[in-house]
């Protein structure tokens, strides 16, 4: 986009800036977007698998009811209680809507077609996800009050318990790309199945750490059936409890925006990204990024049907998930990954 | 050689982000201002609790095992960052680099073991 600003006459330094602002806008606004639009799909297919209607109201086919939800909040009052800690109450909210945007500056939609092209994408990304939980903690604190403590401390643990085993499997990925860089991660998935599946899911070893990645992504941010964060039986709306008008809006965004990362990711590690799902030279004619944008959709999807039908679990039964089963398992798949990789790629028997 | 200046973009997103956030906070404040549906009371400002003032104070005593989880965490995050970069040099430490890492985790799976023997890992 560089030459483009730069055939407008502009030096090198200015085209660089204003192609840079562009896409990050390219990302934000769209990505902003895709969230309003997102919610109303959940709503759509959770409605469905109830036999309901779901939203249908607002617009054609109740396609605007997020517009509308978002134009209420905004007119709605403030409410920052005299108990609260007033900078921190306000600061939660902007942290984690500032988190969920900023891990989609490294994420690639077509090949080239990157904001950030840094060499340790997969890492930023984790690093970028991990701060979410600030954003959690700090308004539980901050509003000073018994149902938001509770939950914030309840999602804390959450979080940080099924982010060990995310990263290990992360590890494992990156053990058989050999990079962290999430287009040569891509690239590495390139009719990586029996020679024309393009993705890792096809590879017996990795196969099994796709659910436990896509398990773990349903706790990590907080979704049923681990959303013990906002059972609304035993804690109202959770750490959201004491927001209103837009401050209580980005957490909902902030939290889509995280959902879909992490249907990107799962497509970017597993399913091979922005290549078509088949390596058949008709099938990349159709534009990378509309493959990508398919695979995020389906995992969405994925992530609405969990919802409407599987029951929440227990706190106990979270924890022990996440630190005996998940955690043992990827630390054995580690071992086991990388003993592999020795024996058939690097150097065989010493 | 790291590539620096790849990083600005992200800097610079940053700086978006954070400026739209914070827009989004404080612009529906100035505009409650002036439609008039900013009106605070005593009732309203005090927090949530079902219909009566709450008892005492809400940062009261937690489980301690919500400690423990953050100590696990720590150690487990920990071994997680030696593992990155490991995990993309494998072709040039060899079979020394994999024994030695192998060594790591299995002492690590042993301090997991402890853990869970101990009881640290369970919620009743």
């Amino acid at each position: 986009m560089t030459e483009f600003f730069q055939s407008l006459g502009m030096t090198y330094e200015w085209a660089w800036f204003v192609a840079t602002i562009a896409g990050i806008l390219l990302i934000a606004l769209p990505l902003m977007l895709a969230v309003a639009m997102i919610i109303y799909v959940d709503r759509k297919v959770w409605a469905a698998i109830n036999l309901r209607r779901g939203p249908n109201v607002v617009g054609p086919f109740g396609l605007l009811q997020s517009f509308a939800d978002g134009l209420k909040v905004f007119l709605q009052e403030t409410i920052i209680p005299s108990a609260a800690n007033k900078g921190l109450f306000l600061i939660a909210p902007i942290i984690t809507f500032t988190v969920a945007l900023i891990a989609w500056a490294v994420i690639p939609f077509n090949s080239g077609a990157v904001l950030a092209d840094i060499n340790v994408g997969l890492l930023y990304i984790f690093a970028v996800s991990s701060l979410g939980v600030y954003g959690v903690v700090i308004s539980g604190w901050a509003s000073n009050s018994k149902y938001p403590f509770f939950s914030s401390m309840r999602a804390a643990a959450q979080m940080i318990s099924y982010e060990v085993s995310i990263g290990f499997i992360i590890v494992c990925v990156v053990l058989w790309a050999d990079s962290f860089h999430l287009n040569t991660i891509i690239e590495a998935q390139r009719g990586h199945g029996l020679g024309f599946i393009n993705g890792f899911i096809a590879n017996p070893l990795l196969f099994p750490l796709f659910f436990m990645f896509f398990i773990s992504a349903l706790a990590e941010t907080q979704r049923v059936p681990f959303d013990l964060t906002e059972a609304e039986s035993e804690l109202v709306a959770g750490y959201q409890t004491e927001y209103s008008s837009m401050s209580f809006a980005l957490f909902w965004l902030g939290e889509y925006a995280n959902i879909l990362l992490m249907c990107a990711l799962t497509a970017i590690l597993f399913f091979g990204g922005w290549l078509p799902p088949f390596d058949w030279e008709p099938l990349y004619l159709v534009p990378g990024f509309v493959w990508f944008f398919l695979k995020i959709f389906f995992f969405f999807f994925c992530f609405s049907w969990v919802m409407a039908t599987v029951p929440r679990y227990r706190y106990d039964q979270l924890m022990r998930l996440g630190w005996k089963v998940f955690l043992p398992l990827s630390l054995l798949f580690v071992a086991v990954i990388s003993g592999w990789l020795m024996f058939t790629r690097y150097g065989g028997v010493a | 050689m790291v590539d620096l200046s790849q990083y600005l973009p992200i800097l610079l997103f940053l700086g978006i982000a954070v400026v739209l956030s914070t827009a989004f906070v404080f612009l529906p404040m100035g505009v409650s201002r002036l439609t008039g549906s900013h009106k605070p009371d005593a009732e309203k400002l005090s927090e949530y609790e079902c219909g009566f003032p709450a008892f005492e104070d809400s940062r009261g005593r937690f489980d301690v095992r919500f400690y423990l989880v953050a100590i696990s965490f720590i150690i487990f995050d920990l071994e997680a960052s030696f593992l990155f970069p490991w995990a993309v040099s494998l072709e040039y430490t060899g079979w020394t680099g994999w024994g030695a890492m192998m060594v790591f985790l299995a002492i690590l799976g042993l301090g997991l073991a402890y853990e869970w023997k101990k009881g640290a890992l369970d919620w009743e």
